[in-house]
């Protein structure tokens, strides 16, 4: 009787261990075989003037720089508002919020607002943005203000959770010593969550790298070469995901579109190892 | 000279009574050890001697507690002057995440800003003051999470020296220690009885009744019984005092 079991136990197992390494092995494969033909197909192409020029009708020729430009500008906008909002919301929501009903409430809407399709938040740039506040057409800036909400919930998410790991006996230590809560949180919390903030914030990144469907309308397609960073903000301008749709459904040009997704993915590598560098970085005290 | 003094205090946790109408003096530049069962309430009056439970939302306090003669809980009393005064040891060592001297240096910068020689010299004094100098001086620019369990905990006894309190509250500061380190940190409380008022809380009855001058028998949110340590300890006036001291309790 306890044999059968076990024999039973030990091929229901073993038929467990098996599907599990099928299931990893069909995703490893998947992941370098998309990897792998992206890079074989868009390698190539990439070459120095694709990277240092802008496209010319004139002379025929296809270039990325304004929309590395404006994808970085983009970026760096979005990080300039959504970090401020962001933290200083999770500050708010975990360290002042005294009443823990309305805490919960946002935390809801939060939640909701992550799961929102990116679409949406392109059509509530397009409406509010552009329309309602009469900024007329399509900007980086509007773009910037877009994801910023998008990227808002991650935000806020990350350093709730970052913020939660200090240890309560920090706080009581500060405080015993005299501290108000601002400096305490500013001299203690922060520096100690430091880490998953920042992993928060290049998670945000990622996603402002891939965006595309919001950004498509509030931002724009443009490709002309403005450097002004300023002056770039109030320009139509396409991000490197944007103009990888245009060159497909516009221009049906696969090899374009191929090397900008080589150059996202090569960007989206060189961001996870900034995450890894980071964090050991900020680990060592 | 009492330094602390409660008058009928009480303490409530939302509905539930955690003190009941406490009356103690603590007298100055003496160890008082607050003795008595789990959940007796000894880290809450502790904590109330700081005015550390105001950071616990639902606590309501009744009664009066005065140290140097004022009221800590009046009307436009700053607890930040009152924790400057009244520092706190906890059971476990909590160094901050950063370097030795900056553990240090932390509460003096809430105060008063020093010169760079000055506050070397206060970090020096307050790491000798808690029995820890020789062993960190070469390292102050270290982490001090990378100290052991004995030296973190007196360097948290050198952060709480380093605002110049007048009493030290200590809660179980032993009790996550290894015996050296406990033996360690008994020897500097006899010193540092000198200089401070220091109130612990301890389950250790040994170390209250070798540290201790005076000692405080809590049950169950009621002062039992104060006195001399010597004297509770010999001819305990209570009956429940005496079961817990010889170890006869529940
Ligand atoms: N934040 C709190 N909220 C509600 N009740 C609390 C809180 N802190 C303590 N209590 C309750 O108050 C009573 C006294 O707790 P306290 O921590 O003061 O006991 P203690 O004597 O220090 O115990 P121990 O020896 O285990 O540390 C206990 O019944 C405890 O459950
Ligand atoms: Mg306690």
């Amino acid at each position: 009787m306890k044999r059968r079991l076990s024999i039973k136990r030990r091929v229901y197992s073993g038929a467990l261990t098996g599907f599990m390494y099928l299931a990893v092995g069909i995703a490893v494969a998947a992941l370098i075989g998309i990897i792998g033909f992206v890079l074989y197909r868009g390698l190539g192409h990439i070459t120095w003037e694709f990277l240092t020029t802008a496209r010319s009708a004139l002379r025929n020729t296809v270039g990325i720089l304004p929309n590395i430009l404006y994808t970085l500008y983009i970026i760096f906008t979005t990080l300039l508002i959504a970090l401020p909002l962001g933290i200083g919301a999770a500050i708010y929501l975990n360290e002042y919020a005294a009443k823990r009903r309305l805490v919960r409430f946002i935390e809801f809407v939060i939640e909701l607002l992550a799961g929102i399709p990116s679409i949406i938040f392109g059509l509530i740039g397009v409406l509010f943005f552009i329309q309602a506040m009469g900024m007329r057409r399509p900007s980086l800036l509007v773009g910037a203000l877009t994801l910023s909400i998008l990227v808002l919930p991650t935000i806020v998410r990350t350093t709730q959770e970052a913020l939660k790991t200090v240890p309560a006996a920090y706080r009581e230590g500060a405080f015993a010593l005299g501290a108000t809560k601002w400096y305490m949180i500013r001299t203690i919390i922060l520096p100690a969550s430091a880490d998953g903030i920042v992993g928060g914030t290049i998670l945000a990144v990622g996603r402002m790298v891939g965006e595309s469907a919001a950004l498509l309308f509030t931002a724009g397609m443009g490709y002309a070469l403005v450097t002004n960073y300023f002056e770039a903000l109030q320009t139509a301008g396409g991000t490197l995901t944007v103009m990888l749709f245009v060159y497909i459904t516009e221009h049906g040009d696969f090899d374009t579109a191929f090397a900008i997704a080589s150059v996202l993915l090569i960007i989206v590598l060189l961001l996870n190892i900034g995450v890894k560098l980071v964090k050991r970085r900020l680990k060592k005290i | 000279m009492n330094i602390i003094r409660t008058k009928d205090l009480s303490l409530f946790y939302g509905s539930f009574q955690a003190l009941r109408d406490i009356n103690l003096n603590i007298p100055e530049r003496e160890i008082t050890a607050l003795i008595g069962p789990s959940g007796c309430g000894k880290s809450t009056f502790l904590r109330t001697l700081n005015r550390m439970n105001d950071l616990i939302p639902g606590v309501k306090i009744t009664g009066q507690i005065t140290c140097h003669g004022e009221d800590i809980y009046a009307h436009g009393t700053d607890p930040i002057a009152l924790r400057k005064q009244v520092g706190m040891v906890f059971q476990k060592p909590n160094p901050f995440p950063m370097s030795i001297f900056d553990n240090i240096a932390y509460g003096p910068k809430l105060h008063e800003s020093l010169s760079k020689p000055d506050m070397a010299d206060l970090v020096e004094r307050s790491l000798r003051g808690a029995a820890l100098w020789d062993e960190v001086k070469d390292r102050l620019k270290k982490s001090a999470l990378s100290l052991s369990g004995g030296q973190q905990q007196r360097l948290c006894i050198a952060r709480a020296l380093s605002v110049s309190p007048d009493v030290l509250l200590m809660d179980e500061p032993t009790s996550a220690l290894d015996p050296a380190s406990t033996m360690k940190i008994e020897e500097l409380m006899g010193r540092l009885k000198q200089n401070y008022t220091v109130v612990i809380v301890t389950h250790n009855m040994q170390q209250a009744a070798r540290i201790s001058d005076r000692t405080a028998f809590f049950l169950t949110g009621d002062l039992v019984e104060t006195g001399r340590t010597d004297e509770v300890f010999s001819m305990p006036r209570d009956k429940r005092t005496e079961d817990y001291i010889t170890g006869r309790f529940g």
